[in-house]
C-alpha cells in the first residue's frame, strides 16, 4: 500500500474521465513532439546537403526546382544545359570550384549521377568496399541504394531511362550498357547515401548510343581523375562542347561572387540559383504550416489540462466524503494535498508517455512514406531537448490544473463534511 | 478510556451546545442518547478531535486532544480512534482488504495484511476481501466498517448511530460485534445515537 497506488487506483477507478484527459493530452504531446523531431532532422539533412554550396547552375526554370533535384535529389532536373554554355560560367575567376551533375538515368528507383571524384569527396564519402568509379560504367554506389537493391561489388545492371521508378517498361531499358558495381560507400547521412555515382561519359554515352568508343572513354574518365582544380581542360572541352549536364555545384571565391556571375547568366538559357535562399523560401512556407499545427497541437493541449482540471474536480464533489475519512483514519491535509497532485500528475505523466511514442509511431509512418518517395529516411527516435522542455511543461501545467482541487481537498471541513453525508 | 469534562462548542453563526461531562472506561461501554437536533454528532466529532471544543478538555488515554492540532493530531486520531459512521463509507477504488490496511498506513504503522483477512474471515466476510466496497450488503459494510476501525488496535472506539439504518438482525449482530471487538482490543466504546432498541442493552447512558 502506498499513495501512489490509492492515487492509481482513483484513477483507474474513472476509465472514462481518464481516458478523455489522457488521450487529448497524448495527442498534444504526439503532434508537437512529432514537430520537434521533423524539425530537426529534417534541418540536420537539409544543412548537410547544403554544405558549402553556394550556387546550382542549370538550365532555366524554378530555381527551387533546381536546388530540390541537384542538391536534395527529391525532384525532377529542370533540364540540360550545353557544356560550351556552362563554359563561360565557370571560367569567369570568380567560380572556385564546380561539380559537374549529369542525371539521366536510374536504376530501380535509384538515381544515377554522372560526375566526378569532387562530388563524393565534397560530403566526405568513406569507402566501404571496392573504390570510386574511375571509367565509364563503373558505378559506385550509396549505402542505401547497396542495401536496398542488394547489388555488390563485382555485380552489373542496367540503367533504364529517365528518373522515375514507373518508367519500368521493358523497352526503356538500355541493355547495351550494362554498369558494373566497383565500390559501395559508407552510410554519411548525405544525399550521396541514395545515389549511384558514375563518371559523366557514362550518361552521355548511354544517351549518344555508343557513338564514342572505347578508348575515348577512359580518357574521359582520367581527365576527371587528374584535373580535379580545373573544371575541364581544353582538349575534354573540344569534345565535350555539344554534350550537356544537368548542373553544376558551384562554390564561389568571395561574396562579390553573387552579382558578377548574375551578370553572366543572363540572357543565356541557363540560371544561377542560390540553395541557402530557396531553401530558406521552402521553409519558410513549410514553417508557416508547421506553425498552424503546432498551435491546434497546443489548443489539444490545453483541452487536456482542462480536462484533467475537471475530472479532478468533478472527483473531488463525489469523493469528498472518502477524503474526510482519510483523514478521520489517520491522513493529514498533506496526505490529501498528495494525493490529488499525484492524481493529476499521474494523467499528465501518462499522457505524455503515450504522446512520445505515438509521435514515434507517426514518424515511422511519415519516414516510411518519404522512403518510397523521395529516398528520405528519418531514423533518429531518441529523446530531443525540445522533449525535455516540453515535458518539464507539461508537469508544470498539470501541478497548476492540480492544485486547486489539491488546495480544496485541504481546506475541506471534515467535521462538516462527515455530518452532511 | 475517555474523559470529558466541562465542554462546550458554538459552531460560527450556529447553535451553542453544552455537554454533560462523559466519561468512558474499557469495562463498561457508554451509550449516549439523543433525539435529533441535540448535538450528538457534534459531540462524537468533539470526541473524536474532528472539532475543537470553544472550552473544556477531552483527555483520551491520557493525552488532551483539545489542546493538539494539525498532523498531530490526525495521527493521534488514526492512531487511538477508531471511528464508525452511521453509513459504512470506503475509498471506493480500493478493495475491501485494502481498505483495511489504510489506517496502518495513513499512520505509518506496519502494514499486515494477513491481519485484515483475518479480522474479515472472523466476521465472516472472508471471500468479500478482493470485492469492492460498493460491491457489499449494508450490513457487511457496517460491519467491514467495524473492521476498519479496530485496525489499528484503538484506546478508543466511537460509533456514531452504527445501527439505525439496520433492521433488528443486522443491529443486534453489529452491537455485539462493536461490544467484542472494543473487548478484543481493549478499547473503551463510545455509542452516540437515537436508536431506541439499544437502551436495554447498556448499563452505562448518557441522555443530551
Amino acid at each position: 500500500m502506498n499513495l501512489i497506488k490509492i492515487s492509481w487506483s482513483n484513477i483507474a477507478a474513472k476509465p472514462l474521465n481518464t481516458a478523455l484527459s489522457v488521450v487529448l493530452l497524448s495527442f498534444g504531446v504526439g503532434i508537437i513532439s512529432l514537430l520537434l523531431l521533423l524539425e530537426k532532422q529534417v534541418t540536420e539533412k537539409f544543412d548537410r546537403n547544403i554544405k558549402d554550396i553556394d550556387f546550382v547552375l542549370g538550365a532555366k526554370g524554378s530555381p527551387m526546382q533546381l536546388i530540390l533535384a541537384n542538391v536534395y535529389h527529391v525532384d525532377a532536373p529542370t533540364g540540360n544545359i550545353k557544356v560550351s554554355d556552362a563554359q563561360k560560367v565557370l571560367k569567369n575567376p570568380m567560380v572556385k570550384d564546380a561539380i559537374p551533375l549529369a542525371y539521366g538515368d536510374n536504376y530501380e528507383k535509384w538515381r544515377i549521377v554522372g560526375t566526378n571524384f569532387k562530388y563524393p569527396e565534397h560530403y566526405g564519402y568513406k569507402m566501404k568496399d571496392g573504390r570510386l568509379f574511375s571509367a565509364p560504367f563503373e558505378a559506385t554506389l550509396g549505402s542505401r541504394v547497396a542495401q536496398e537493391t542488394g547489388l555488390k561489388v563485382g555485380d552489373t545492371f542496367t540503367s533504364m531511362h529517365g528518373f522515375d521508378s514507373q518508367a519500368n517498361d521493358e523497352d526503356a531499358h538500355h541493355h547495351d550498357h550494362p554498369f558494373r558495381v566497383v565500390g559501395i560507400m559508407e552510410n554519411n547521412n548525405s544525399a550521396l547515401d541514395n545515389l549511384i555515382l558514375t563518371p559523366v561519359e557514362s550518361v552521355w554515352l548511354v544517351h549518344d548510343h555508343g557513338e564514342d568508343e572505347g578508348e575515348n572513354h577512359e580518357e574521359h574518365a582520367h581527365d576527371d581523375q587528374d584535373h580535379d582544380d580545373h573544371v575541364h581542360d581544353d582538349h575534354a572541352h573540344d569534345e565535350e562542347a555539344s554534350q550537356e549536364m544537368t548542373a553544376y555545384l558551384i562554390k564561389k571565391r568571395n561574396p562579390l561572387a553573387a552579382m558578377m556571375l548574375a551578370n553572366v547568366v543572363r540572357d543565356t538559357n541557363m540560371q544561377l540559383a542560390d540553395p541557402a535562399i530557396e531553401m530558406n523560401r521552402l521553409s519558410q512556407n513549410f514553417g508557416l504550416g508547421m506553425d498552424t499545427i503546432r498551435a491546434i497541437a497546443i489548443l489539444i493541449m490545453i483541452l487536456s489540462f482542462v480536462s484533467v482540471f475537471i475530472s479532478l474536480y468533478n472527483s473531488l464533489k463525489e469523493r469528498k466524503y472518502e477524503l474526510a475519512l482519510l483523514r478521520t483514519m489517520g491522513g493529514s491535509r498533506g496526505t490529501l494535498f498528495r494525493l490529488i497532485m499525484q492524481e493529476g500528475l499521474l494523467l499528465v505523466i501518462i499522457g505524455f508517455a503515450l504522446g512520445v511514442i505515438l509521435s514515434r509511431i507517426g514518424l515511422f509512418v511519415l519516414s516510411s512514406f518519404l522512403k518510397e518517395n523521395f529516398q528520405y529516411e528519418l531514423n533518429d527516435i531518441g529523446i530531443s531537448t525540445g522533449e525535455i522542455v516540453l515535458f518539464g511543461v507539461t508537469l508544470l501545467v498539470g501541478m497548476m490544473a492540480s492544485l486547486l482541487p489539491a488546495v480544496r481537498a485541504v481546506k475541506m471541513d471534515i467535521s462538516k463534511t462527515l455530518a452532511n453525508a | 478510556m475517555i474523559t470529558a469534562e466541562n465542554i462546550e462548542f458554538k459552531y460560527p453563526d450556529g447553535p451553542q451546545f453544552k455537554f454533560p461531562s462523559i466519561h468512558c472506561s474499557t469495562e463498561n461501554p457508554l451509550l449516549i442518547l439523543g433525539e435529533s437536533g441535540t448535538g450528538k454528532t457534534t459531540l462524537l466529532h468533539l470526541l473524536a478531535g474532528l472539532l475543537k471544543p470553544t472550552s473544556g478538555s477531552i483527555v483520551v488515554d491520557g493525552s488532551n486532544t483539545s489542546s493538539m492540532s494539525g498532523a498531530s493530531l490526525d495521527k493521534f486520531r488514526g492512531k487511538n480512534i477508531g471511528i464508525i459512521f452511521q453509513t459504512a463509507h470506503f475509498v471506493n477504488a480500493l478493495s475491501v482488504a485494502d481498505n483495511l490496511i489504510l489506517p496502518p498506513f495513513l499512520t505509518g504503522e506496519k502494514i499486515d495484511k494477513q491481519k485484515a483477512i483475518s479480522i474479515l474471515e472472523r466476521l465472516r466476510l472472508g471471500n468479500k476481501a478482493n470485492k469492492k466496497p460498493g460491491q457489499l450488503s449494508v450490513g457487511e459494510a457496517q460491519r467491514v466498517a467495524i473492521a476498519r476501525a479496530v485496525m489499528n488496535n484503538p484506546r478508543l472506539i466511537l460509533a456514531d448511530e452504527p445501527t439505525s439504518a439496520l433492521d433488528d438482525k443486522n443491529a443486534n449482530e453489529v452491537i455485539a460485534l462493536l461490544e467484542e471487538q472494543a473487548k478484543n482490543t481493549g478499547a473503551a466504546l463510545v455509542i452516540v445515537t437515537h436508536d431506541k432498541r439499544l437502551k436495554d442493552h447498556f448499563k452505562n447512558q448518557v441522555t443530551l
